[in-house]
Parts: C-alpha cells; sequence; structure tokens
C-alpha cells in the first residue's frame, strides 16, 4: 500500500517539528520544591512561574508541592541526587544552620548587592544568614502575632486594647467572669515547633534572647517569666487546656468557631477568620503585635522562610534567575494579600496596603523585633527537649526552673 | 541421567533463580548495610568524610538510654494489651458473625470496613472523635454521664497512649475476626448436632469443637497483630507525633526521630536492629507456643 501524506499532515508535521526544535533551545529545566500550605498557595505559586516562564522563554521550571512537614525531609533526601535533585528549594529559618554542616545549599552572598540587602527587612535576611554565608533570598516573610475577637471584647466592657501580656491576664479574666466564653485564650502548644513559636513570641516580649555570652540559656529571667505565664494562664482556666494538643490549624479552627477572645497565631489566619465562608466571626478579627511585660513592648518569633540553590544545582543562574523574580517586589506586591512582601518600601504600597492596614500596622512593629530560635546545627534534638520540658510544666509535673535547667543541660553537649 | 523429578527440581531453580536474586538484593543488602552501619557514627547525610567505626557504642548507648526503655516498655505495653484486647473481640465478633440472623452479610461486610481503611484515613478519623470542642467521644460520655466535661485525650499524657490504642484496637480487631470466622465456617455443622445429641453443654461444645478449630488460625492472626503492634508508628505520627511529653513515643517513632529529625543514621540503625532482636524474640515465643498446641493436638488424637 502506498503511503499518502494529504496536505494537513504535512503542516502537522512540520509544527511539530518546529515545536521540537523550539524546546531543544529551551535547553534548562528547573526543579523547585515548594509547600503546599500556608503563606502563598499552590495555585499563586503556578502562576507567578508561568509570568516567570512568559518572560524566559528559554527556562522551564518544574513545580514540586509537600507539606510542611515533609520539606525538610525532601531536601536533605535530595541530596545524594546530586544534578538531577532540586534546583530551587524552600527552606525554613531554623534550618540553615544544619544546611551548613552538611553544605545542602550554594553561598549566594555575591549575588545579592548591598543596596538590595538595605532595602529588605533585617529580620527577613536573618532567616537565610548563617555565620556570614547567605544561602538564599527571603520569600515568605512572617512571625505570630495576637488576635482577638472585638465582640467578645466589646461585650465585657473593654474599651482599650491590652498592651502587656498582664493586661491581656487581666482582660481574658473579666472575659471568662463575664461568660463570654470558657476559654478566652487559645495556643498551639502540642509537642511541636508550633510550642517553641509560641514561646519565643513570649520571651522575646519580656527582652529575652537564647543566647547569653555565646552560649545557649533558657533559664534567663525573660524564659522563666515567658513559662511561668503560659502555666498560669492554664492554672487560671484562661487558656484552652486543650491547648496542650492543638496546632497551629486548631487554633485557627477554635478562634473562627467564637470559642477564643484571643489567639495567637501566623498571618495567614487573618483573610481566613474575616472570611464568612469558614469562619462564624468574619467581621470580628482584629490583630495586633504580641505584647511584652512593658506599654510599648512588642514580642515576635521569625517564622520566615527563604528560597535557596540546592547544591548539586547544575543551573545555578537560571535559579537564580527565578528566585529574583518570585522575591522581587513586583511580584510580592501582587500577592500581598497571602504573604507579606519582605521589601520595605511595599508597605508605602496602596495596593499592598488596601484592606488590611490593620495587619500591616501590626507587621510594621512585629517584623523589627522578630527573634530568632537559636542557630544550631542540631536544632531538631534541641526543640524536642524544649518541647517536651515545656509540656511536662503545662502539665505541672516539673517546675519552670527545673525544666528549663534541663534544656539549659542538654544543650550545653550540643554542637 | 536424571530422574523426571530431579529435572522437575532442577528447572524449578532455575525458574526461580532471578526472583532470589532480586530478593536477596532487595532484603539481604539492605539487611547487611544496616547492621554495618549499626556500629557507625554515620550522618543520614554523609559531609564528605566516611563514617567512624564506633563498634558497640550504639546499643550500649540505647540500652543504657531511659528515653530508650521508657519507649521499650510503652511498645510493650502497647503491643500486649492492644493485641489482647483484639483477640478477645476478634473471636466474640466472629462467634456472633457465625450465628444465622437476619442482616448477617450486611454485618460482616460493616465489620470488615475499619480494616480496610487506610491507616492514615483511620488515625484523621480518632483524633476528630478525641477532638476536645466538639469530639464525639467526649459528647457520649458526657451524655452517659461517665464524665462531668469535656476532656483532652489525646493532650494529657496518661489517656494519650490509651486513646491511640482504642484507634489500633478498632481497626485491626476485624483481622482476627476474619481469620477465626473462615475457621469457624469450615466446622461441619454434624458435629455439633452430635455433641448436642450426646448431651454435651455449650461450654463443653465450644471447648472440645470450636476451640481446636480455630486455635491454629487464632495463633497466626495473634502472631501477624504482635508483629505489627511492636511496629507501630503511622498512627502515632498522625494522631500525637509521640507527644504529649514523650506520653506515645514507641520504639518506631524513637528510631524515626533518631534516623530523620536528628539524621544519626549510625545510631539508628542499632537501635533498628535492636528493635528487630526483640521482635524476633516475641515470634520465637509464639512460634515455640504455637509448636506445642499442635503437638499437645497430635497427641491427644493419637
Amino acid at each position: 500500500m502506498k503511503t499518502r501524506f494529504t496536505p494537513t499532515l504535512k503542516g502537522c508535521f512540520a509544527a511539530l517539528l518546529l515545536a521540537s526544535a523550539g524546546s531543544a533551545s529551551a535547553a534548562t529545566t528547573l526543579n523547585a520544591l515548594f509547600m503546599t500550605q500556608a503563606a502563598y498557595s499552590e495555585n499563586d505559586i503556578r502562576a507567578m512561574t508561568q509570568e516567570f516562564e512568559k518572560a524566559h522563554p528559554d527556562v522551564q521550571v518544574n513545580l514540586e508541592f509537600v507539606p510542611y512537614e515533609a520539606l525538610h525531609d525532601k531536601i536533605v533526601a535530595a541530596r545524594g541526587a546530586g544534578g538531577n535533585g532540586y534546583d530551587v528549594v524552600l527552606f525554613d529559618a531554623i534550618w540553615p544552620a544544619e544546611f551548613t554542616r552538611f553544605d545542602l545549599l550554594q553561598d549566594v552572598s555575591s549575588r545579592i548587592t548591598p543596596e538590595e540587602k538595605s532595602q529588605i527587612f533585617p529580620g527577613a535576611m536573618n532567616t537565610v544568614v548563617f555565620k556570614g554565608k547567605t544561602l538564599g533570598m527571603p520569600w515568605i516573610l512572617d512571625t505570630k502575632y495576637l488576635y482577638y475577637n472585638k465582640a467578645m471584647l466589646e461585650k465585657a466592657g473593654i474599651t482599650t486594647l491590652p498592651e502587656t501580656w498582664q493586661q491581656v491576664m487581666d482582660d481574658a479574666r473579666t472575659i471568662k467572669q463575664k461568660n463570654i466564653v470558657k476559654y478566652p485564650l487559645v495556643w498551639s502548644w502540642s509537642q511541636a515547633e508550633a510550642l517553641v513559636c509560641d514561646y519565643t513570641t513570649l520571651v522575646s516580649g519580656f527582652g529575652g534572647k537564647f543566647y547569653q555570652n555565646g552560649k545557649l540559656d533558657f533559664s534567663s529571667p525573660a524564659s522563666l517569666q515567658a513559662v511561668k505565664l503560659m502555666k498560669s494562664s492554664l492554672d487560671e482556666g484562661l487558656s484552652n487546656p486543650a491547648s496542650r494538643e492543638y496546632l497551629e490549624e486548631d487554633v485557627r479552627k477554635s478562634f473562627s468557631n467564637g470559642d477564643a477572645a484571643f489567639a495567637l497565631n501566623w498571618t495567614y489566619m487573618y483573610n481566613m477568620a474575616n472570611d464568612p465562608k469558614q469562619s462564624k466571626v468574619a467581621g470580628q478579627v482584629g490583630i495586633m503585635p504580641a505584647p511584652g511585660d512593658a506599654p510599648g513592648k512588642v514580642g515576635a518569633v521569625n517564622g520566615s522562610m527563604g528560597l535557596g540553590i540546592a547544591k548539586g544545582s547544575s543551573h545555578p543562574e537560571q535559579a537564580w534567575d527565578y528566585i529574583s523574580y518570585m522575591t522581587s517586589q513586583p511580584v510580592q506586591n501582587k500577592y500581598a494579600t497571602l504573604s507579606l512582601p519582605i521589601w520595605k518600601s511595599s508597605y508605602q504600597d496602596p495596593a499592598v496596603l488596601k484592606n488590611q492596614e490593620s495587619l500591616i500596622a501590626a507587621a510594621d512593629k512585629s517584623l523589627n523585633v522578630m527573634l530568632s530560635r537559636p542557630e544550631t546545627a542540631d536544632y531538631s534534638r534541641l526543640s524536642n527537649t524544649l518541647q517536651q520540658q515545656l509540656q511536662q510544666v503545662l502539665l505541672g509535673s516539673v517546675t519552670p526552673e527545673s525544666a528549663m535547667q534541663t534544656v539549659d543541660k542538654s544543650a550545653a553537649r550540643l554542637h | 541421567m536424571l530422574s523426571l523429578r530431579q529435572r522437575e527440581q532442577r528447572q524449578a531453580w532455575v525458574l526461580l533463580a532471578p526472583m532470589l536474586l532480586v530478593m536477596l538484593l532487595l532484603t539481604a543488602w539492605p539487611l547487611l548495610r544496616t547492621i554495618w552501619l549499626s556500629f557507625t557514627d554515620a550522618a543520614l547525610i554523609g559531609s564528605g568524610e566516611a563514617p567512624g567505626w564506633v563498634g558497640l557504642e550504639n546499643y550500649l548507648y540505647a540500652i543504657t538510654d531511659a528515653d530508650f526503655q521508657s519507649s521499650l516498655w510503652r511498645t510493650l505495653y502497647f503491643t500486649v494489651v492492644s493485641v489482647a484486647i483484639e483477640g478477645v473481640i476478634g473471636v466474640l465478633v466472629a462467634l456472633l458473625l457465625n450465628q444465622k440472623f437476619v442482616g448477617r452479610n450486611m454485618l460482616r461486610v460493616l465489620v470488615i470496613l475499619p480494616w480496610a481503611l487506610p491507616t492514615i484515613v483511620n488515625a484523621m478519623m480518632w483524633r476528630l472523635n478525641f477532638n476536645p470542642d466538639y469530639g464525639s467521644i467526649n459528647a457520649l460520655l458526657t451524655q452517659l454521664g461517665i464524665i462531668d466535661g469535656y476532656r483532652s485525650w489525646l493532650g494529657s499524657p496518661d489517656s494519650a497512649l490509651n486513646a491511640v490504642m482504642l484507634a489500633d484496637i478498632w481497626k485491626n480487631y476485624p483481622l482476627v475476626t476474619l481469620l477465626v470466622l473462615a475457621a469457624l465456617q469450615s466446622i461441619p455443622d454434624d458435629l455439633y448436632e452430635a455433641a448436642r445429641l450426646d448431651g454435651a453443654s455449650a461450654w463443653r461444645r465450644f471447648h472440645a469443637i470450636t476451640f481446636p478449630a480455630i486455635v491454629g488460625p487464632l495463633s497466626v492472626a495473634l502472631v501477624l497483630r504482635t508483629i505489627d503492634a511492636f511496629k507501630i508508628f503511622d498512627i502515632i505520627y498522625v494522631m500525637t507525633r509521640g507527644g504529649p511529653v514523650d506520653s506515645t513515643k514507641t520504639l518506631s517513632f524513637y528510631v524515626y526521630q533518631e534516623s530523620f529529625s536528628y539524621l544519626r543514621a549510625g545510631s539508628g540503625a542499632a537501635y533498628a536492629m535492636l528493635m528487630t532482636l526483640l521482635c524476633a524474640v516475641l515470634i520465637t515465643i509464639y512460634m515455640l507456643l504455637l509448636w506445642r498446641q499442635r503437638r499437645r493436638g497430635s497427641a491427644d488424637e493419637g
């Protein structure tokens, strides 16, 4: 039988050839690892990436999304893949020390100009810097804020917002006495990193630091004050006892359900708790910086994340182009309702401010004082000991003093 | 010249060889490597240097570590109690389902359902059931007047492990039921008929007819469940992540933390080897019991 090409088939064939020639010139394919929840959504990251690909037709980006809990292990495990692993990875503020020890990310110090650095919040920049090495660009700028239910405060006759933790406790007592809600405060105190973040927020508000003369120190007055406040709020029935098994999402659900007057949580809760589709208290949600022990003092934990280039990447230039684009001011401003920009001047942009004036007013204070959790390569072990000891205090089986001494002892053995 | 039987045997080996080779590569090699790792201080991701040989240090550390010991006791408690309860409930439900009544088939499907659920789904469901604000367990117990207010079951070290065990029992007793039910159905009705005519009581009929028929499958089910319960990990990862205050940290979770959170592959491997040894001891005890049971059974017949 004789084969005959019809004109249309020939046309298709030519188009196919052209297409393959086109993809041959788009030689670079980047593999990028992101997480599924909180801050920017998966769809938004896809949209940003498509915009980038439009501007860089010679680069194609493969995206992979995993839950936060799997992110660390994925980055670590991918190291064996060498050039076939990830080019761009999202990493948390608590990992740079460990990642430096195992040499997982490329040093990008020379790629960021001093001028650029000066335009970024110092707290955000800290996220990606370890011992003078810059491991990437900050991308998600985040800290914990104190959320409050306006209607409940009003009902309790509270007209001014609390300026210190002592006042928060007093207000909570009033709300409880007036039977407005059973447990006015809710926290994420499950045996997890969330507990350390809440504790760090308190320590920061009380003016504490984790290092004393270069050594880790958890027995400082600020640290003990933080632990005692956590414990006494439970003893008085001001904090929901279920906080001891809660993660951030449980806090959001409890607060959105109208079961709490105050809650400590990340930025992402602001827009969700104000969304009538998923919250019974939409429109009643207020946000302020977590307070400290004196009026005007603010507490905050550095919960930011950065984008870095994996050590094994064979396309560091293109990877950096991609990171620069994703962290650029125009892109961050466009998606500012999901995650606040790392750029100081973004906060003068009316488009960024729109509908989230109170979030940005709170961020303006909090982002300048963010306390970083200890920077040590053995952070996971330290964090675990800390979680365990804090929970023992919260359950009343040890005193704050002896618990924190145990953490100190354990910290002294770390590298 | 080879006999037909010998030729068949040779052919069988030739056909099996590729499979055996793959099995050897997939099982023996990782096992040997784990044993080797357990004597070193290897990190999960190397820093470029070869791991150092530390001899028995990892093992000695585990044996003297209070954390390891408490994880071990916790695991044993979990294994013994949940497997025992699964055994009793499993047999009782199987006996019930072996009766003739309307809706029996429907009930059989329902009983198997928890076992067919993925563990993660089961664990998420029980997390909701135990929820301190709107969990069904709290609602039930409060309405029955057993407790006076909602409690945080997974947030208290006294109840967290038992709560996880309840979830595990709910999911796994159907395995026992399935195997025992199959055995029950193989008993001919005539046997019971004859026993009844001879005036044997219900207990006597259970002891003389039912029990000998189900003891084999029941033992198999219990051995399987023991091995599984001893390795318990996924349900804990989802429900409590080892908390509160490590009260649900079992051996598997301990090994996982050491290897993947702290990146210590060497000591992680040593703890995993210790777990394997303990598991082997448990299995050996079961096998001995089973073997004695069989011998006594055949002695009775003889």
